[in-house]
């Protein structure tokens, strides 16, 4: 892997980490209307992910979707907008922090409802395959995800069809107040491939360089017409489920051993030895700082939509 | 009597039909919270989303209030076959926009047992779940989809609007013996009345009338029975008497009170937060149209949002909602034309 390509997940992940940053504080200031979903400890999966995809490749995301957003090449301008329900937003006000997916950038939705994305990107993966197309599709899905119905029958129509689909689970530890330990039957989630004869991989989520090697082989063999792959990341949630959440249920010293693990902090740990300098990092950090507070700035000042846009965009047409 | 929040007096409702009755358990998404993390303090880590089933798991433990995985089919499924065997299930649907995840176990299975297997059977479950626009909550998580339900036979629909009423209603839900919908609004769960300490029931299928008026009759669904309340207050000063219906149940529907007002008001506004095609004020509004028309002196009017899913930004969810400017200002137009 290059300087360069380093660089640019560092830069990735810190932007993530900022954006976030700026959601936490604002929302514990009720300054954005709505719920917000922070991405707080898995800014590697996205991140690893995403480097080893094509933009033309196609992802579906969540209601935890800045991370995805950001590793897509969302403009944070944009996204800002978005959590501000501003005209400029990227779904022009219409969706929130919950729903911030951008077409354009290969996003095919970002999903209020747990697992809705997995199918999605199924036939996002048909129309490649249909006509030729070299895209893989990528669903973002959480732990808590699978046990919905939509992930089992997605996997099995993918697997069926032989489908270029890389199913990325993020196992961040937690549904909800539901610890994964709970709430799973099976040992781990990349067990659960088993049932449909597909690959499956496990791996630390929280190192963006394991994170990208696994994906970009799994990548390359949806790409190549091996078929669907189940990953499955090891991450945690540092925030709560959603901002607002006590989060009474993390044990402090879990939380607490879980940072130790902190993707930023494992990158900042190993970037010498990857040929990365302090100096280099902490340049990086400035400009991030600064793209991000110039994003919601630029938010803040935003116009508004005007109610009667309630009414655009129900149908491409209608009468 | 002493004043509760909308919350708590379900909460009590909960608590005193459960203690009552073992056979009355719970299903849900982190209805207690924590599993997994009980003895590190995560025991009721939430109550659900909103906290209205706090306490519970500490008081009856985790048999009866039962976290499930994010496998709504699956446990309400379950759901619809414990009450065919035995339990009185109550399920949460955490948002009622999920129900497309689970909605052929109430379509096809709840709503169909009794009368397909020729009335042998019956399902005692009640599926409690959250409605409602006004939260910024955007397009999956703020709808009022009473008609997806009320529309099927075999399914009662209770949407309180006062926290007395909550209470009353829940207790009868729960005592049913038929599967019934339970819809709580999550901008009402605040709202304070008083309370009956007693468990109550209150009858399904039995309108009340918050305000009697001889000009005009508004029958408002849920929160919109407090928006037409504040409309009815404007209007007030103006000279105008309007009469505000809350049905209180959907399915089944008290027809009478309706009536019964039109017939003495000779005018008819229904104010729903349901999307406009195939809603609860189009289907009051046919009822009406077809037994009362003689008792009509103008045409029906309907105060609805528009034909739209519901929009994220504040402007336009502030658009999207009726308001008692709204309804006020149908009220106006309807008598105007007099
Ligand atoms: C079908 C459905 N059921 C319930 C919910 C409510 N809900 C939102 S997020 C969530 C937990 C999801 O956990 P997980 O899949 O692990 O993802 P994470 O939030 O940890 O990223 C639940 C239950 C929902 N959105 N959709
Ligand atoms: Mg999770």
């Amino acid at each position: 892997m290059t300087e360069t390509m380093l660089a640019q997940m560092y830069r990735t992940m810190f932007t993530m980490r900022t954006f976030d940053e700026r959601i936490h504080q604002l929302a514990a200031d009720d300054a954005i209307p709505g719920y917000a979903h922070t991405y707080f400890g898995s800014e590697a999966v996205a991140t690893g992910v995403m480097a080893a995809l094509e933009p033309s490749d196609w992802i579906a995301s969540t209601y935890r979707n800045h991370g995805h957003a950001i590793a897509k090449g969302v403009s944070l301008n944009a996204m800002a907008a978005e959590v501000y329900g501003r005209r400029t937003g990227v779904c022009k006000g219409k969706g929130g922090s919950m729903h911030i997916s951008d077409f354009d950038k290969g996003m095919l939705g970002a999903i209020g409802i747990v697992a809705a994305g997995i199918p999605l990107a199924v036939g996002a993966a048909l129309t490649a395959k249909f006509k030729g197309l070299p895209w893989v599709a990528v669903p973002f899905f959480g732990d808590g995800a699978v046990h919905q119905g939509v992930f089992h029958e997605g996997a099995g129509i993918a697997k069926l069809w032989n489908l270029p689909v890389v199913l990325v689970c993020e196992n961040n530890g937690y549904a909800e107040a539901t610890a994964t330990d709970y709430h799973l039957n099976t040992k781990t989630i990349a067990d659960m491939a088993c049932a449909y004869n597909m690959p499956a991989r496990r791996a630390d989520g929280m190192d963006v360089v394991t994170v990208y090697e696994i994906a970009k082989e799994a990548v390359d063999f949806a790409r190549c017409g091996g078929g669907p792959i189940l990953l499955e990341f090891l991450s945690y949630r540092f925030s709560g489920q959603y901002e607002g959440d006590k989060q009474i249920y993390q044990p402090a010293a879990e939380i607490e051993e879980a940072r130790k693990r902190d993707p930023i902090k494992v990158f900042e740990e190993n970037a010498s030895t990857r040929g990365l300098s302090e100096e280099r990092l902490a340049g990086i950090r400035q400009e991030v700082k600064v793209v991000v507070e110039a994003a919601f700035t630029y938010a803040e000042s935003a116009p508004w939509p005007s109610p009667e846009e309630t009414l655009d965009d129900v149908y491409v047409s209608y009468l | 009597m002493r004043e509760l929040t909308v919350k708590d007096a379900i909460n009590e409702a909960l608590m005193q039909v459960m203690e009552a009755d073992p056979s009355v358990i719970m299903m849900g998404e982190d209805i207690a919270g924590g599993a997994g993390r009980d003895d590190q303090g995560g025991l009721d880590a939430w109550g659900g989303p909103f906290g209205v089933t706090q306490g519970l798991v500490t008081r009856f433990g985790r048999e009866r209030i039962r976290d499930t995985t994010i496998a709504e089919a699956g446990f309400f499924g379950a759901a619809v076959g414990a009450a065919m065997t035995g339990l009185r299930p109550i399920v949460e649907l955490m948002y009622v926009d999920f129900v497309g995840v689970c909605y052929d176990q109430l379509l096809n299975q709840a709503a169909k047992m009794r009368y397909m297997f020729g009335g042998k059977q019956k399902v005692p479950m009640v599926v409690r779940t959250v409605v409602g626009a006004g939260f910024r909550a955007a397009a999956e998580h703020s709808q009022a989809l009473y008609p997806l339900y009320t529309h099927v036979p075999g399914l009662k629909t209770v949407a309180p609007t006062t926290p007395a009423d909550a209470k009353g209603l829940l207790i009868s839900a729960i005592q049913d013996d038929d599967p019934v919908i339970f819809f709580e609004h999550k901008r009402l769960y605040m709202t304070k009345g008083d309370v009956p300490e007693n468990p109550t029931p209150i009858p399904l299928g039995k309108a009340s009338i918050p305000r009697s008026g001889k000009d005009i009759t508004v029958v408002a669904v849920q929160r919109m029975v407090n928006f037409s309340l504040e409309a009815a207050r404007l209007l007030d000063i103006e000279g105008i008497q309007a009469e505000v219906i809350d049905p209180r149940t959907y399915s089944p529907l008290d027809e009478d009170t309706i009536l019964e007002s039109v017939a003495k008001t000779g005018y008819l506004i229904i104010v729903d937060e349901s999307y406009p095609r195939c809603g609860l004020a189009a289907d009051i509004s046919s009822i009406v149209a077809e037994k009362g028309f003689d008792y009509l002196k103008g045409a029906i009017r309907k105060v609805t949002p528009p034909h739209t899913p519901v929009p994220f930004s504040p402007p336009m969810e502030d658009f999207y909602l009726p308001s008692p400017q709204k309804i006020a200002d149908a009220v106006r137009g309807l008598l105007g034309a007099r």
